[in-house]
């Protein structure tokens, strides 16, 4: 034994084989190629770049001092934008449930069904909510109503891929006990899955009402209502004291949406 | 769902018919393969007497589980027969399957307690094969139910836990909770598998007297994995040593002796000393 150990293998060891290594050169080599192509082709205009700090500086001496008798069409466009969020987000939630379920390998022992579920959930997310939101406009008309159905159907994917996986993690103990009470399938989703999930639940349901605050406020860009089409209006009237006025509200309603929902998130968890 | 409505209605006559004094558990055969041609189970046949606490002991991977799991049939058998109060619990399905589920009490390893519930409605969860699950949902739960299940955490020395989370608890309290959660069942048999081999040796001991007291006040049979031979003989009033998927050993604990724990553990260095 001892002479096999000090003779037959050979002490050295390496954090990757031969194999990985050539990919991971191959990986550095592919991309700096693409770095110094991209920079050929990227094709900046130096006169733009040259004045764009004095641009830029004008463009934010225009919008001071706000022009604050725009207020009320910002303040209606505002609440709107936080009711588009929010009824956006509880559809969502109702959407991907059933949904998740079916995603969940533990819960739908088919894998056909699974990949159906994957599917929604895919093509859901791989549309900008801006694009869901063009589609409804052209459905049901500009609006809050088209704003709604955009950031419900963009959320299921996100919502119905976290909560799949929350439920796939699921700790099988409680499952087995259940089951060999004689639980009916239900029963075992209510008092099994269910108590398991739940602080997933919330938190996915805090985190997606946080980022379609912010979805919304841009989707008034594209006629489907909210504080967007304020701005919308604001700049292409290039009333820049009403625009700023605009973007000052979203930056506050932003920064309180993450403050409350991380406070009560943490209260949650 | 008629069906199902029918069979929970006629259980109980089922089970005056099948006079509950017989509650013996008859394997004919039973034979587990998880992979085909390694069989875990080796056409094992016996029957446990449906009164007392039969202890079943063997070293680790040798069946004792599978064969406990195939009675209530968190594993389905390959091939074979399990005869109890009238059926064939080896060839049920769906809704017959829960109805027979739901009168097998089991106490687990890990507890297996639904953590982020109350203690009470950890008990409470032993009811829900008797109950639909939209009172589930809306937690209501028989009013009988509840009083009994206080009564029973009161009897096991838990009675100021019962609105606590169950994560809240000790290893020795969940091991409680999971033996009153059984009870609650109202069950014709109990199935334990290594109720004690997560707890401390006082706590292990603690855990099999609840377990042989609350069984026995009710006259519940209990059959129980357990690799503790001392645990075995001191509770038991049966013995069925396993090795390599056959049983070896079928005795009271007094005619278990040396030369039959070398047969199921193997070697001897262990017993000395």
């Amino acid at each position: 034994m001892s002479t096999a150990v000090s003779t037959g293998i050979t002490r050295e060891w390496q954090r990757f084989t031969l194999g990985e290594r050539l990919g991971r050169y191959a990986v550095y080599v592919v991309s700096a190629i693409a770095i110094i192509w991209s920079l050929r082709t990227i094709e900046v205009i130096p006169e733009f770049l040259y004045d764009a700090p004095a641009q830029t500086y004008d463009l934010f001496e225009r919008m001071w001092p706000f022009d604050w008798r725009f207020w009320p069409t910002v303040l209606s466009g505002l609440i709107e934008t936080l009711h588009t969020a929010t009824l956006g987000t509880l559809m969502a939630l109702v959407l991907a449930a059933p949904v998740a379920l079916l995603a969940a390998r533990n819960i739908t022992r088919s894998v056909a069904l699974n990949q159906l579920a994957n599917l929604i959930l895919v093509s859901s997310r791989s549309v900008n909510s801006l694009i869901w939101a063009l589609l409804f406009v052209a459905i049901f008309g500009p609006g809050a109503l088209a704003g709604t159905l955009a950031i419900a159907f963009r959320s299921i994917g996100f919502v119905g891929k976290l909560l799949g996986e929350a439920i796939e993690e699921a700790q099988k103990g409680p499952i087995e006990a259940l089951t060999a009470a004689g639980a009916p399938p239900m029963a075992i989703l209510l008092k099994g899955y269910w108590p398991q999930v739940e602080p997933s639940f919330w938190s996915v349901a805090l985190f997606r009402w946080d980022i379609n605050v912010r979805e919304s406020a841009v989707l008034g860009l594209v006629g489907a209502g909210g504080i967007g089409v304020a701005l919308d209006t604001a700049t292409s009237n290039l009333y820049w004291d009403q625009a700023g006025l605009v973007l000052a509200t979203i930056f506050t309603v932003v920064v309180l949406t993450e403050i409350v929902t991380s406070r009560i998130r943490s209260k949650i968890i | 769902m008629i069906t199902a409505e029918v069979l929970a209605h006629s259980a109980p006559d089922g089970h005056a018919g099948a006079s509950a004094s017989n509650r013996d558990v008859e394997i004919r055969n039973l034979r587990k393969e998880y992979r085909a041609g390694q069989p875990v189970l080796r056409d094992v046949s016996v029957t446990i007497a449906g009164k007392g606490m039969t202890a079943i002991i063997g070293p680790s991977g040798t069946g004792k589980s599978t064969l406990i799991r195939c009675i209530n049939r968190l594993v389905d058998p390959t091939s074979g027969q399990i005869l109890f109060m009238g059926r064939d619990l080896a060839t049920l399905k769906g809704a017959d399957l829960r109805a027979a589920r739901r009168t097998i009490g089991m106490v687990f390893q890990e507890y297996n307690l639904v953590e982020r519930l109350s203690v009470i409605e950890n008990l409470l969860c032993g009811r829900l094969g008797y109950m639909s699950w939209w009172r589930a949902l809306l937690r209501r739960f028989d009013a009988a139910d509840v009083a009994r299940a206080f009564d029973l955490l009161e009897a096991v020395g838990l009675g100021e836990m019962a609105t606590r989370r169950a994560d809240a608890l000790s290893g020795g309290q969940r091991q409680r909770v999971g033996i009153c959660r059984a009870i609650m069942q109202n069950p014709d048999l109990i199935l334990a598998d290594e109720p004690t081999s997560s707890l401390d040796p006082k706590t292990s001991v603690e855990i099999m007297e609840v377990l042989e007291k609350l069984a026995a006040e009710r006259g519940i049979p209990v059959v129980v994995n357990i690799h503790n031979v001392e645990l075995a003989r001191r509770f038991a009033d049966r013995v069925i040593g396993m090795s390599k998927g056959m049983i070896v050993f079928d005795g009271p604990p007094s005619a278990l002796e040396d030369h039959h724990l070398i047969e199921i553990y193997g070697g001897k260095g262990w017993l000395e000393g």
